[in-house]
């Protein structure tokens, strides 16, 4: 998709009116992620109920796709449970580095619009920032 | 002479009409004839200079030589041996901390930087810092950005050892009054190195001139190869310069156990030398000589000026730096209400415009700006009023593309 589409049709959608954006009262981990080059900084937040997450959020501040990228990423991860939410974030960071197949597509849905952000060298650290920071949030907790 | 004569030396401009090429601060177009000097130097003339008894190193090393002395009457140095040829400016910058820095530096003494520093211009004294029990002061700018008087006589004083102060910023633009440092520095007893990057490009430079103890730039960032860079050093200091790096071409005798140094400055340059690069900064250097920097400073602030001009008129768009375009060497930076620098980049690349994002190497700069991130359009005389136009229109585009509406 062309850059300039894929902000307008999903991007931007995501960035300016995220579902997810917002404080936890009670989460399980929070775990913050930062891309000290371009300033991204985000704070992801989980809630882990019976080794489901049972609710994410983030707040922070980044670029468009930053922002965008952990809003779907969470779309996803809801209701999955831990091990599913990792593999998740596999196929993601395949797909940026152009390796997805067409499952791994299908399964990240909407955050594969993102696929084109791997011919954007200068844009990967920013789709997957959220991506990295679950994962890394995931495996240090064994509740 | 016009813009559009000057264009057609420029063999990626006149192929690429469609690109608009805005990060000259990160590093400038090359004309025709620079690279013709770097390949008639590597089929002509090609051999290790400095060292070999037949005619090709002799060429080579007349060549290299030559540029040498080019770059001391560029600069206004005395002589060529205070010229050192290194890669860039951020090598240079170490040569003199590992040197100077390391060698003349104790605890208690002070380190005065500016916070527009680039990050080359500061690292350097951070590691001399912790090796030497030193301390960085630091010094802050107006409005405008520029360091004034008052700041320059209450942080350089009877402490201060070393001033390290970039000309002109690579963010703002802005021309720092570094004659005037250095007159402070020197009656303070301080040694004063001047980061000249930004500033060689855009102004003529004198270096006798500003007294300055050491200077340096790049030649990438005016119009010549990269990996080739100048550092002039006063003749009082260099002469009790220890050496930086150690190895061949550098030595005058080695036994098993120790070395006596060659003569200056090759006493600088250890291994074999860019020579080709040198040969085209020296085309470089010709040919911005040529242009003249009464040319280049007019079309700077005409196009700086329209530029501004047409950011002004855009709410949500926020200019760094003073508002008079005279003061910005052909840099502007901004940022852009609701949407972040590097999507800003990322549109405009998707119409062939190239700026710069981030944080430009000057993080300290941008705490004290207190943003995180900003864009950076940066003009050179090549540029033209047109390529101004498209990219203002194009930045009102990516306000719609980001779904603000038109």
């Amino acid at each position: 998709m062309e850059l300039k589409q894929l902000y307008r049709e999903i991007v931007n959608e995501h960035n300016l009116h995220p579902t997810h954006r917002g404080i936890m009262a009670d989460p399980t981990i929070v775990l913050r992620g930062v891309n000290p080059s371009c300033g991204d900084d985000i704070n992801l937040q989980l809630k882990i109920e019976n080794g489901m997450i049972a609710d994410a959020m983030f707040d922070g501040s980044g670029c468009a796709i930053s922002q965008a990228s952990v809003d779907m990423m969470i779309d996803g991860i809801i209701g999955k449970s831990r091990e599913e939410a990792i593999a998740l974030a596999g196929k993601f960071m395949g797909m940026i580095r152009g390796e997805g197949s067409e499952e791994d597509l299908e399964a990240l849905d909407e955050a594969a619009a993102l696929q084109d952000v791997a011919h954007m060298p200068a844009r990967v650290k920013c789709a997957v920032l959220g991506w990295h920071t679950m994962e890394e949030a995931l495996e240090s907790f064994h509740g | 002479m016009t813009v559009e004569e000057l264009r057609k030396d420029f063999p990626i401009l006149e192929n690429h009409p469609e690109v608009i090429y805005f990060d000259s601060a990160a590093t400038s177009q090359r004309p025709r004839q620079v690279t013709d000097a770097v390949r008639d130097f590597y089929e002509t003339a090609n051999a290790n200079p400095l060292r070999g008894l037949y005619e090709w190193s002799t060429e080579a090393t007349a060549r290299y030589e030559a540029a040498r002395a080019h770059v001391a009457r560029f600069i206004g140095a005395a002589s060529p041996e205070q010229i050192v040829f290194t890669r860039n400016t951020t090598e240079s910058v170490n040569l003199v901390a590992y040197t100077y820095g390391l060698a003349n530096l104790k605890p208690g003494d002070e380190i005065a930087l500016s916070v527009t520093e680039h990050h080359s211009n500061i690292l350097p004294w951070q590691m001399v810092r912790d090796r030497t029990g030193a301390r960085l002061v630091w010094l802050e700018p107006d409005g405008e950005g520029i360091l004034t008087d008052a700041e320059i006589e209450e942080k350089i004083g009877e402490r201060t050892k070393l001033v390290a102060i970039g000309q002109v910023s690579n963010v703002l633009g802005v021309t720092h009054p570094v004659a005037r440092m250095i007159e402070r520095a020197h009656a303070m007893g301080a040694r004063v190195m001047v980061d000249g990057a930004q500033a060689a490009p855009h102004m003529p430079v004198n270096v006798s001139e500003l007294n300055a103890d050491f200077y340096a730039f790049s030649g990438h960032k005016l119009l010549g190869p990269m990996g080739i860079g100048a550092l002039y050093v006063k003749q009082e200091v260099l002469e009790n310069l220890p050496p930086f790096l150690t190895g061949g071409e550098m030595i005058e005798y080695v036994t098993r156990e120790s070395a006596t140094w060659a003569e200056l400055p090759h006493r600088f340059e250890a291994g074999t030398v860019n020579a080709a690069g040198a040969a085209g900064l020296d085309a470089a250097l010709t040919y911005l000589e040529r242009v003249g920097f009464p040319f280049i400073r007019e079309q700077e602030e005409k196009l700086t000026k329209r530029l501004m001009g047409r950011l002004a008129s855009m709410p949500y768009i926020r200019v760094f730096g003073s508002g008079d375009p005279a003061k910005h060497a052909g840099i502007v930076t901004f940022t852009m209400e609701g949407v972040h620098p590097h999507d800003i980049a990322s549109v405009l690349n998707e119409d062939h415009i190239c700026i710069r994002a981030g944080h430009h190497c000057a993080q300290p700069l941008m705490q004290f700006l207190g943003v995180g991130s900003t864009a950076r359009a940066s003009l050179y005389f090549y540029n033209t009023e047109e390529e101004v136009d498209r990219f203002a229109d194009a930045l009102t585009g990516v306000r719609e593309v980001m779904g603000y509406g038109a």
